[in-house]
């Protein structure tokens, strides 16, 4: 049996905080080939035509920082501070140091982070990318990131996370705050690509403004030691949404403890969460929450899993209403393949195996808006490999 | 084309198929009339080799070969296609995707073929999601069309389909089966005619489609044994007018 409440201990004092310094690179296409390829993994283009802006922290070195479009503005996040003195008025709004010994590592032991603005009314031609990448054994990377697109501007985020190859250990904390200001867009598909006993504690804030849109990939499809994530969403202006899209796969080892929190706080804001998750013998726990607040709101829970060969799978929907008049939903279901859908392709001309394969990528083939094709045809191949793994 | 010979078929050790033979040659369209429950659709998922499907006794051959216990897919492979009554909906695959998979490596026009049966509204909707009696029924002849099968099987092709539409649906069976009157510019009869090598067996219940789609012979199937073997129409007759019952007794 697996246990739904096993402890993952983590002790802070077992990483290290410093690593070497890696080299400002001028030019992304100066990258070495093996970072090159773990970047490719994780959506991170190193020809930057098809780019609006990069920036790539490796353990806490920034290797390269730089924008091509004007009012895409992309700083690290200590050049920030140092530049905007208003920053400060971003920076550990709704989230405490003192949240958890992780928000603690970030504040006391920073190893960077970026600060990602699009200027009123400016829309990103194309997807701007971040990659967090630790190359060091035992490295705890601690980074605050700031995302803030004003007022009218939209902006789409590739935000890729991956390890060395050699990679074992190690443990990654993102306190990520956003702000989605009035009628401004922000897109921000996440991917991530860590080691077997990689530790992974993101912690994320967003505020979205009137008629604000937060759309939230996550994509993990590789093994990981544990990760715990429960990101917050507060849909403070009317008509404001906020989508969430994930996507899981957990082999044997990979503990996954992921949700989101949106709460509905103005008229007529509308939440999203519809999660995808497959165990082959990993434990996931998918866990969604809604609160409405206020009247005239609608929120709706997705989360389906599939179990193959082993693992555990725990869905927790939870809906919360405030106010009369409120409409909140969820689905929730936790299974294995149906026959009849392998035997109907089958019918069809597929052998078995290309038939669980056909079914398993349409599963997690989760509608995940504006990915660019070079990444679709990514994660389809990345899905393929899942597959292979399982059979 | 199929040969079945002294079938017996159990499904979880209850037999639902007693002793079944039957011969469609090539180019045959036959009818499968039966009660409900009788054991039609069982022999069609029999003949396609769907797993729940136990032959205890006899043999089915295809083009020759021994399938009785081949896999599905090998089946397909050989040529054997079926419209299903209630396919599965598959989550994240389109139409698209499932009419290419039936394809398998033939060129076709995905469009154009969805245009044939007015599907093209429905192809990037997941294969089967929220579909109409009707909607499923041509999904699934556009994915045969795709397949090209050299043996149709069609279960109850005209239930949940509404008037209007079955004359269309009617007409896309007969083009898949090379019985269309139809015939492109310049070709001649006896052209068309020589292209029917496509066999068919149609299940039906109420009959209705045979209105629409010529049929070669048809046979009556009742607590798992066929019992009659005539011309189709006649059969009809016969059923339409004193019911199965009366039908049945004639070969008692």
């Amino acid at each position: 049996m697996y246990r739904i409440d096993k402890e993952i201990d983590i002790k802070t004092e077992d990483y290290s905080f410093s690593a070497d310094e890696h080299d400002y690179i001028n030019d992304l296409s100066e990258i070495n080939e093996a970072d090159s390829k773990e970047f490719e993994n994780v959506g991170i283009e190193t020809d930057d035509q098809n780019r609006s802006a990069t920036f790539i922290l490796k353990d806490m070195s920034v290797v390269h920082c730089k924008s091509k479009q004007a009012g895409i503005d992309v700083l690290t996040i200590t050049e920030a501070m140092d530049k905007y003195e208003w920053l400060k008025d971003y920076m550990w709004k709704d989230i405490s140091p003192d949240k958890d010994e992780f928000t603690t590592l970030a504040k006391e032991k920073p190893s960077g982070g970026f600060f990602i603005r699009s200027e009123k009314d400016v829309k990103s031609q194309q997807p701007v990318q971040t990659c967090l990448h630790i190359s060091k054994e035992g490295f705890s990377q601690n980074v605050h990131n700031v995302v803030i697109a004003e007022e009218g501007s939209e902006l789409h985020i590739i935000a890729g996370c991956s390890t060395s190859a050699h990679m074992k250990n190690g443990l990654h904390v993102g306190v990520s705050e956003f702000y989605v200001k009035k009628g401004a867009t922000l897109k921000y598909t996440m991917i991530h690509d860590w080691g077997e006993q990689v530790n992974v504690r993101p912690r994320t804030v967003t505020h979205v403004e009137e008629g604000g849109v937060f759309i939230s990939n996550y994509i993990s499809l590789k093994p990981v030691g544990s990760l715990q994530t429960n990101p917050v969403t507060y849909l403070d202006g009317k008509d404001s949404v906020a989508i969430f899209n994930s996507v899981l796969v957990a082999g044997p080892g990979t503990d996954m403890d992921t949700g989101s929190v949106v709460f509905l706080r103005a008229e007529n804001t509308r939440a999203e969460i519809v999660s995808r998750a497959i165990t082959t013998g990993g434990r996931i726990i998918a866990r969604g929450s809604i609160i409405g607040e206020v009247p005239g709101v609608k929120g709706h829970l997705e989360c389906k899993g599939l179990i193959l060969n082993n693992g555990l799978l725990h869905a927790i929907p939870e809906l919360e209403a405030h106010a009369p008049n409120v409409e909140m939903s969820h689905e929730a279901a936790v299974g294995k393949i149906d026959q009849r859908e392998i035997e109907y392709l089958m019918a069809r001309g597929l052998n078995e195996d290309e038939a669980i394969s056909t079914i398993v990528r349409g599963f997690l083939n989760v509608d995940i808006e504006g990915l660019p094709a070079s990444l679709v045809k990514k994660l389809d191949k990345a899905i393929t490999d899942t597959q292979d793994d399982m059979m | 084309m199929l040969h079945i010979e002294d079938l017996k078929v159990e499904i979880e050790g209850k037999e639902v198929l007693q002793n079944v033979n039957l011969h469609i040659p090539e180019g045959e369209t036959h009818i499968l009339f039966g009660p409900n429950g009788s054991g039609k659709t069982s022999l069609m998922l029999t003949i396609m080799g769907y797993s729940g499907y136990k032959v205890t006794r006899g043999r089915i051959t295809f083009k020759g070969v021994d399938i009785t216990y081949l896999p599905i897919y090998e089946r397909a492979r050989m040529g054997i296609g079926v419209s299903f009554q209630r396919p599965p909906t598959i989550n994240g695959l389109s139409t698209r995707q499932m009419v290419e998979i039936c394809a398998r490596d033939r060129k076709i026009d995905v469009d154009k073929m969805a245009d044939q049966v007015n599907m093209r509204g429905f192809l990037e909707r997941d294969v089967n999601n929220n579909l109409s009696g009707g909607e499923i029924k041509r999904s699934e002849l556009l994915q045969l069309n795709a397949q090209q099968p050299d043996l149709v099987l069609l279960d109850e092709p005209e239930s949940g389909v509404d008037l209007e539409n079955i004359a269309i649906l009617g007409e896309n069976i007969n083009s898949l089966l090379n019985r269309g009157i139809k015939r492109s510019k310049g070709e001649m009869h006896k052209g068309l005619m020589q292209k029917r090598k496509k066999s068919s067996l149609v299940i039906t219940h109420t009959g209705h489609i045979l209105d629409y789609i010529t049929a070669d012979r048809g046979q009556v199937l009742n607590n798992g044994v066929l019992q009659c073997s005539q011309n189709a129409r006649e059969i009809l007759k016969w059923i339409r007018e004193y019911g199965y019952k009366e039908c049945i007794q004639c070969t008692e």
